[in-house]
């Protein structure tokens, strides 16, 4: 068959669109029953307690209550909440409610009833008897604590990732190539310094929010906010004792992800509420609940050793990570592996790596899964420690990374033995260079009114997919008419991914991307998909829907052959017509789905699963370009430059607004978000009024383009977008505050008032902070 | 209190709890375009018109929209479609949950403003947080919409054209 | 969320006085911050219905209502013009248009909150704020009392031909200010007004100044560090007490250049 290319690499408008600009109730909130009890969450005030007593006697006689519930009715099984492939490396050491609490935030109680307001007066009526326990808050000094966050005796770990509950060690790794030790020691320059980021929130600006019910099969059903449905199906299986054939989840449209909604935030509260009094119930999670007791960035701190020969090669690397998961393990051994994995192998010259790990419990929220997902933090270390040693060197940042990137055909020990297919990093700081104007520029220009104008660089990569675990099957069939309907299980989350993986099919397909209808999610009638993370959409998904293609395009030459009187390697199919190769006689498609439907025993349908056995990195280069007030440190963002190698680009509008999209949300991180608590534990960064995300006259001018490899293992040679995008902020406007101040700043946020103190600090001074 | 409204140009009379915020009232009344995302009024999710200007419904007693004529997105399909369709080729819409809040607050600065700057279009909307786009695919939206339609200013001369 | 019983549409400012006598009764302003608090309220008095929603410009001064909006105070020609623009500086920053179209200048002003762009504003202005009952008195002694039953009516500024020059500092560029510096100049009297310390602002004036155009970079630099010296600071979320008064001394400076 003759492809046509009519939507692949083009800027398609999002199937949704238009329902979402004018404002249709698309929702999980919209689309609600209006009976729904209200579902709110009694939280503890303390961020280690133990319940002694509970009375809710005085919350039950409040009429329009449904019920409260305590840690005496939920099953007394721990799970996990994380969204992973079963078996799931996170432990399992959640109860639905608990007797212990773990952090200020943490569920204490349930309660339903009809509206609002009672069942928030309900909630002020439970009386709690707490024993206040010592908390352990400081990371740092979590590690064989004699104060054990997790004693019991049923937490349980289904995968050998090092824990160690009795020490607070919910992760322990290492692994290394060649002698990083004996490699930096021989080095003539070397830098080791240690860097601090912080458990950034995701701020998806819906909510997390569910809704449940039983149908008329006595099932229940989940309607939720989520990025996995099928994982949330196991959770909730497991969590609320109840067998995975009882339980559907179903994802309408959602206000945006990012990984937070990779954890199973709020599901569990309605169902057991539905489980309990058969009556639907819905929970929407308050903005205070999304920043308190939900799944942010892990916290970590990074200590990074390089070595480099006089040329400026750098031979060694040796990083060394403590990880902070909070009360619970959620995404706590896994997030790290990627701190080395997906930031060590950048620099295809080193002989040899360290890279060592230990995740630690700690009284605070439990951290989760947000985009980059552990990458992100060891690309701020990794970049900024690369960044100080060339500094130290005299060189140019830009032209360290020249002569050290990674390449096409590198063997890669650092990313799991892994031959890197398919790579543009070169050409992405080639042409970052030009947009910027950095030989021009770099490293500062002195404004002359008390302001100076500097660069920064840094680059990062990501995978796509989780090799040989991630799995998406795809289903596609022939309607009457000839359009088709494609089932998927991936979960669009905003991104666009119904859209782009109906451009992958209509150019498989040779038709218009308006022929292919798009759905999901369901858990009883959408394929298996591991769900929206780890960057799996566009390639593992897109595979299987260009396998599922492949097998549907051979049923439909079947069926058209037997139409014909012929057999199907005398046919082809050209997208509108199967046809006889010699004589050109055919048979629309629309007909073929037409007679499909009278006197057949074939179905012009089909299903494909597709797994990868490699994860190719997409890859990033990101310059910043500051203003800085040499008086007051106030840093001004005047403009970035992103030029992206995702392989193929499937849609060019998503895939530069994901980049634009990741960038804000990285300069966030770089310089408005700071997550501050206070002395016992509480987090103050609990609102939009304290935790600030950017507005746009905070992220300046962004200015993306790509340079695109083919990445031969995916979709018409796609890689992945979603969440390398995130990572290169940091680096880089830490590093133009230090080309314009001469001050490095390790710990995040950068600030202006950091910038002064390190202005004024003695240079000797460690940086740590 | 019984208040007494104009909802999308429909003539309204109903029954309410005193403290009853605009925001609930409207989804009350079917306009789910209408969106709630903080509870400090610092999101500007839940923007609406009140008396042509822009609001935010979560901190409006719907009590003080009494004799007031209401506007939500579901009164503005004509006019969001058009806009959102500048939005919606850029790729703009993504997850759409920050879109109506959007929408109405640049048909009220087209009403307020008479061709803005780039400076301006951001001042005007740094009420409207959004965390999917970057904001910058929005802004191209806004522009090329501002460049194809015409501005209501008492100063400009009908068939001026300048862009 | 606050719980309101009822809402009382008062027709006199009578009527809202005295219902504002008792402790669970309370005047609406903006309804902004009223909204955030946990408390609950018998009767919320609305004044929309008495046109203190106006700002009235005569020959000599500005009275600007209580139910006055911040974006009627950042788009008033009068008062920009009057103070060339210094009040728009002083409000633009503040969360977004649709928030300034709600908040009042009555709330900003009797809330006499620590964070306040107008509090500090309007203290290096001549203001006087008039009370139902007190009656009108410099904005600088009303701000130092507490909160009490009376009720704020209007604010209004002199036009006394001085020179306004407002700057502040946030983390992001709609957050609250780490600090908030008014400086106006009259003649050779200088006020100088300091917010967001995080402490609320504060008035120093300082007459017979001999800075001018001519003196010299570190004359300026003793001035304003001298007048920094002047306020206490202290640390918060935001920022420390010392680069509190750092960024004080440095934004006075610039105040006081560009008015020189």
């Amino acid at each position: 068959m003759k492809r046509v290319n009519q939507s692949v690499n083009k800027p398609i408008r999002k199937k949704d669109a238009m329902a979402l600009v004018t404002g249709k109730p698309v929702y999980t909130q919209d689309i609600a029953p209006k009976d729904c009890l209200v579902v709110k969450v009694l939280r503890s005030p303390h961020a280690h307690a133990r319940i002694r007593a509970i009375n809710t006697q005085p919350a039950l006689k409040i009429p329009g209550i449904a019920c409260v519930l305590t840690y005496k009715d939920v099953p007394d099984k721990r799970f996990t909440l994380a969204g992973q492939t079963f078996p799931e490396p996170s432990p399992y050491d959640r109860l639905i409610l608990d007797e212990t609490l773990r952090f200020i935030g943490d569920a204490v109680a349930i309660v339903a009833g009809e509206n609002e307001k009672v069942v928030e007066k309900a909630l002020k009526r439970i009386k709690v008897d707490y024993e206040v326990l010592e908390p352990v808050l400081d990371f740092r000094k979590a590690l064989d604590n004699k104060v054990i966050i997790h004693p019991e005796e049923s937490w349980k770990s289904l995968v050998n990732v090092g824990a160690d509950q009795k020490r607070n060690l919910c992760a322990h790794g290492e692994d290394r190539y060649g002698d990083a030790d004996a490699i930096i020691r021989d080095c003539a320059w070397t830098i080791e310094q240690t860097y601090h980021t912080k458990a950034n929130q995701q701020v998806t600006m819906e909510t997390f929010r569910t809704f449940t019910y039983q149908d008329a099969f006595g099932r229940l059903t989940c309607v939720s906010s989520t990025q996995i449905p099928f994982h949330a199906r196991r959770i909730l299986s497991n969590a609320l004792d109840l067998p995975k054939s009882q339980i559907r989840v179903i994802k309408p449209r959602i206000g945006g992800g990012f990984g937070s909604k990779q954890t199973v935030i709020s599901e569990i509260y309605p169902a057991l509420v539905t489980l309990k009094t058969g009556k639907p119930a819905m929970i929407i999670y308050t903005r205070q609940e999304s920043q308190i007791a939900s799944s942010p960035r892990h916290e970590m701190e990074v200590t990074v050793r390089l070595g480099a020969d006089e040329a400026g090669i750098i031979k060694g690397i040796d990083m060394q990570v403590l990880s902070n998961t909070g009360a619970y393990g959620e995404h706590g051994p896994t997030t790290v592996v990627l701190t080395g994995h997906k930031s060590i192998p950048l620099y295809g010259k080193a002989q040899a790596y360290r890279f060592g790990y230990d995740v630690v419990y700690t009284n605070k929220m439990s951290s989760g899964a947000y985009r980059g997902y552990g990458a992100t933090q060891g690309i701020f270390a990794l970049e900024s420690a690369v960044n100080e040693l060339a500094a130290k060197m005299n060189m140019d940042p830009v032209r360290i990374r020249e002569i050290n990137m990674v390449d096409k055909g590198d063997v890669m020990p650092a990313y799991f033995g892994e031959t890197l297919s398919s790579c543009a990093l070169s050409r992405c700081m080639k042409k970052a260079k030009e947009m910027m104007g950095w030989d021009e520029k770099y490293p500062c220009i002195d404004l002359g009114n008390g302001k100076v104008r500097s660069l920064g660089v840094a680059m990062a990569m990501q995978g796509s997919g989780i090799a040989g675990v991630d799995t998406a099957a795809v289903s596609i069939k022939v309607n009457d008419d000839g359009f088709y309907s494609m089932a998927i299980g991936a979960a669009d989350m905003g991104t666009g991914c119904d859209t782009i993986l109906a451009q992958i099919a209509a150019d498989c397909l040779n038709c218009s991307v308006d022929d292919i209808i798009v759905s999901g999610v369901d858990t009883d009638f959408s394929p298996y998909d591991t769900g929206s993370y780890a960057s799996s959409t566009t390639y593992v998904t897109g595979m299987a829907v260009v396998k599922t293609c492949e097998k549907l395009i051979e049923k439909i030459k079947q069926e058209g052959a037997k139409r014909l009187d012929d057999n199907i390697a005398a046919v082809d199919f050209d997208g509108d017509r199967v046809y006889l190769i010699n004589t050109d006689a055919s048979i629309s498609l629309k007909a073929l789905g037409n007679q499909a439907m009278c006197g057949n025993n074939t179905p012009l349908f089909t299903t494909a699963s597709f797994s990868s056995p490699v994860s190719p990195p997409p890859f990033i280069v990101g310059m910043a370009e500051v203003e800085i007030d040499k008086e007051t440190g106030a840093v001004d963002l005047i403009r970035y430059v992103a030029v992206v190698d995702c392989g193929t680009v499937i849609n060019p509008n998503l895939a530069r607004v994901q980049t634009e999209g990741g960038i804000a949300q990285g300069i966030g991180m770089a310089l408005y978000e700071d997550i501050v608590y206070t002395e016992d534990g509480r987090n103050a960064s609990n609102s939009l009024m304290q935790y600030k995300i950017p507005t746009r006259l905070d992220v300046g001018d962004i200015q993306v383009d790509f340079e695109s490899s083919y990445e031969p293992t995916g979709p018409f040679g796609a890689k992945s977008i979603g969440e390398l995008v995130i990572s290169t902020p940091p680096p880089a406007i830490a590093n133009a505050v230090y080309n314009g101040m001469h001050v490095q700043i390790r710990e995040l946020p950068i600030t202006a008032e950091k910038i002064v103190n390190g202005m004024t600090a003695d240079e000797k001074s460690s940086g740590i902070r | 209190m019984i208040i007494h409204l104009y909802l999308n140009d429909k003539e309204l009379k109903q029954e309410i709890a005193d403290d009853m915020l605009l925001l609930d009232f409207l989804r009350d009344n079917q306009c789910y375009s209408v969106k709630g995302g903080c509870e400090t009024s610092n999101c500007g999710l839940c923007t609406v018109l009140v008396e042509d200007k822009p609001v935010l419904s979560c901190s409006t007693l719907a009590a003080r929209v009494d004799g007031k004529h209401v506007v939500t997105l579901e009164g503005l399909q004509e006019e969001a479609s058009e806009l959102g369709a500048f939005l919606a080729d850029q790729g703009a819409d993504q997850c759409g949950f920050c879109s109506p809040g959007l929408v109405i607050s640049i048909l009220a600065m087209k009403k307020e403003l008479d061709h803005p700057s780039d400076e301006e279009i951001k001042e005007y909307l740094a009420g409207n947080l959004c965390r999917c786009t970057g904001y910058m695919s929005q802004l191209r939206g806004i522009k090329q919409y501002f460049s194809e339609c015409r501005f209501h200013s008492p100063s400009q001369s009908e068939g001026s054209t300048e862009k | 969320m606050a719980n309101i019983n009822k809402i009382v549409k008062v027709n006199s400012l009578t009527e809202a006085y005295e219902l504002n006598q008792k402790r669970s009764n309370v005047v609406l302003g903006g309804f902004m911050w009223l909204k955030m608090g946990n408390r609950s309220f018998q009767n919320a008095i609305d004044l929309s219905k008495l046109g203190l929603d106006q700002i009235e410009e005569t020959g000599d001064a500005f009275s600007i209502g209580c139910m006055c909006t911040l974006r009627d105070l950042e788009l008033h020609a009068g008062l920009n013009q009057a103070f060339k623009g210094g009040i728009r500086e002083a409000v633009h920053h503040i969360i977004g248009v649709q928030f300034r179209n709600g908040a009042t200048v009555g709330g900003s002003i009797y809330g006499r909150y620590g964070f306040s762009d107008v509090l500090t504003c309007f203290m290096a202005l001549n203001t006087t704020v008039e009370l139902y009952k007190a009656g009108i008195m410099p904005l600088t002694e009303f701000a130092e009392l507490k909160y009490d039953n009376d009720i704020l009516l209007r604010i209004h500024i002199k036009k006394d031909q001085r020179r306004l020059s407002y700057q502040s500092q946030r983390l992001s560029k709609t957050d609250f200010p780490l600090i908030t510096v008014a400086v106006s100049k009259k003649d050779d009297c200088f006020y100088i007004a300091v917010g967001a310390r995080p402490a609320k602002a504060r008035l120093l004036v300082k007459p017979g100044c001999t800075l001018n155009k001519n003196s010299l970079e570190e004359d300026i630099i003793d001035f304003s560090n001298w007048a920094a010296d002047q306020f206490n600071y202290g640390s918060n979320m935001r920022g420390s007490e010392d680069y509190r008064r750092h960024l004080a001394a440095v934004y006075i400076k610039r105040g006081i250049k560009e008015l020189l």
